[in-house]
């Protein structure tokens, strides 16, 4: 590198000032002041039962359920996106736009009103178990159970699962699929050598696009579990909305920081500059 | 066996299709049913889109959304776009850092970004609309700096040195040599910005203070005196309109699509 370029690099290099100033202003600040609000016992002295309270027999169980939501919904997102995105493709729907239309409809909709409607649907004296007792089936009883908080949470954020793994795999180019072919691989050894390994980055950042919000989420649960169960985000929520912001920032940081680690061990397999980006 | 697999793959769109889409065709419904009741029809009825038209609570709401992802979305470009052409130029190290603080927004729970911007808002500014519209840009940036980013690094930054050797302006070089190779992927981080603003409900929630809603907290507030149906009716036209703005956009670039792929065929 010459001189000359070495400068022109460097003043390219201030463009990124104001975001600095912004990512400090309102990014590391905040951070900082949760953590000193999460140290704190209120009353001037240090501590850290704010954030152990995370282990604490209630807030364990709150937790536990997040973790089995967020998985739950995060796998289910996966096996629903993968066949579809595969059909979709099949039928050369891809190339008209249409399919990418139908993913992102929903996603223009607002959640909250759509959760609603969900919840009509799936209530006791609903409208699925009235299509089922039509059809001559028992009627199902999943209303503000584990169930429904799981449905909510795979129907709300499956699209946005759907569009990073869409995306992957109309990247990849057609010639090696049909080299593979060529070659004599079936339908399923092409799915498992050439798609999946392909389209794994649009996987990974549609797991952080779900995992994470599946399973702080606090309307999902409030509105389809029967304010009952309790995801670690409607915790939070209510120590904030009793007043109690040690405690409810002491659970944000223990949360932050085990989301931070569990994205940390995911994300180390995707290689810098390859930021796959929804649309 | 072709077509077996045809007729699977259709069933199976189908039955996605149920899934995504039923609880809208529910709102839809709802919107046309003459009783405030969410479990009784009433006959059709048309009157929650006049009603809709003088409800100047959900207007305000609705243009406050509106603006808000608009101007959120605007100036996360504004600052977005520099911010990635300067961290693509800067050094290994503090690229990695640049990069990794870009992460924190995107990767951390909404809740968290939310009520870590309230607790240092309230230090300086009155919680209100100033103080959403903040947090709103906060989280879109990362949006637009993940958009660009590819972008910048496939661009051919010896264009740029040339057009400046050759006796160009800084700011002439970046509008006429940069910018365009950059505008899809600004595009992309400004619809992506500008959609993730609109549907965000829990950073709102917690920044927003009394006396501003925007569309998402309004509705949540209205969760426990029922909805009003006008919501309904406005959801509606929503989809509406975000179907018709989606089909033309469809149409417009298939359209820009079809002579160059001939071309391609051609040669």
């Amino acid at each position: 590198m010459n001189e000359t370029e070495a400068r022109s690099t460097n003043r390219r290099s201030l463009l990124s000032g104001p975001y600095l100033v912004w990512i400090i202003g309102f990014t590391v600040l905040p951070l900082i002041v949760i953590f000193r609000f999460a140290l704190s016992d209120g009353a001037g002295h240090a501590t850290l039962s704010n954030i152990t309270a995370i282990f604490s027999p209630i807030h364990r169980k709150a937790m536990w359920f997040s973790l089995k939501i967020a998985i739950g919904c995060t796998v289910f997102c996966i096996l629903l996106s993968y066949p579809m995105v595969m059909a979709m493709k099949h039928l050369g729907l891809s190339k008209k736009g249409f399919s990418l239309f139908i993913i992102i409809l929903p996603m223009w909709m607002n959640f909250i009103l759509r959760i609603l409607a969900l919840q009509m649907i799936l209530s006791n004296n609903g409208i699925l178990n009235l299509f089922l007792t039509k059809l001559g089936f028992e009627p199902l009883r999943i209303a503000n159970t584990e169930t429904a908080v799981m449905i909510g949470a795979v129907y709300d954020y499956l699209p946005y699962m759907m569009l990073p793994i869409y995306t992957a795999i109309m990247e990849i180019n057609e010639d090696v699929i049909e080299a593979a072919k060529d070659l004599g691989a079936g339908s399923f050894t092409v799915f498992r050598k050439i798609i999946l390994p392909l389209s794994l980055p649009g996987l990974l950042s549609g797991t952080v696009m779900v995992f994470v919000p599946s399973m702080t989420s606090f309307v999902i649960s409030n509105l389809l579990g029967g304010g009952k169960l309790q995801l670690i985000g409607n915790v939070i929520e209510q120590e904030f909305m009793t007043g109690n912001r040690y405690v409810g920032s002491g659970l944000s940081v223990a949360l932050m920081i085990f989301v931070l680690i569990s994205m940390a061990f995911t994300m180390r397999h995707n290689t810098e500059g390859k930021e796959s980006v929804v649309w | 066996m072709k077509r077996l697999k045809d007729i699977a793959s259709g069933i199976y769109i189908g039955l996605i299709g149920v899934l995504l889409y039923a609880p809208i065709l529910v709102l839809i419904v709802l919107s046309f049913n003459n009783s405030r009741s969410r479990v009784v029809w009433g006959g059709f009825t048309l009157d929650w889109y006049s009603k809709l038209f003088s409800n100047n609570q959900i207007k305000e709401a609705l243009l406050t959304t509106v603006i808000l992802a608009l101007a959120s979305a605007v100036i996360a470009v504004l600052i977005g776009v520099p911010g990635a052409i300067g961290i693509h130029a800067l050094r290994k190290r503090p690229y990695k850092v640049m990069m990794g603080l870009t992460n924190i927004p995107m990767l951390n729970a909404d809740i968290v970004t939310g009520i870590a911007l309230m607790l240092w808002f309230v230090h300086f500014i009155p919680l209100g609309f100033g103080s959403v519209l903040l947090a709103h840009i906060t989280f879109n940036i990362p949006y637009v700096i993940l958009s660009v980013m590819p972008r910048v690094q496939q661009m051919n930054i010896a264009t740029y040195e040339a057009s400046r050797d050759l006796g160009a302006g800084p700011v002439y070089s970046f509008f006429k040599i940069m910018l365009p190779e950059l505008v899809p992927g600004i595009l992309s981080g400004f619809f992506m910005a500008f959609t993730m603003s609109m549907d965000d409900f829990v950073i709102t929630y917690f920044t927003k203070g009394a006396g501003v809603n925007t569309l998402s907290t309004m509705i949540y507030g209205q969760i426990r005196k029922g909805i009003k149906p006008e919501m309904y009716a406005l959801s509606t036209l929503i989809f509406l309109v975000v179907s018709a703005i989606l089909i033309i956009v469809n149409a417009l670039s298939d359209r820009r699509k079809t002579p160059k792929k001939n071309i391609e065929e051609r040669i």
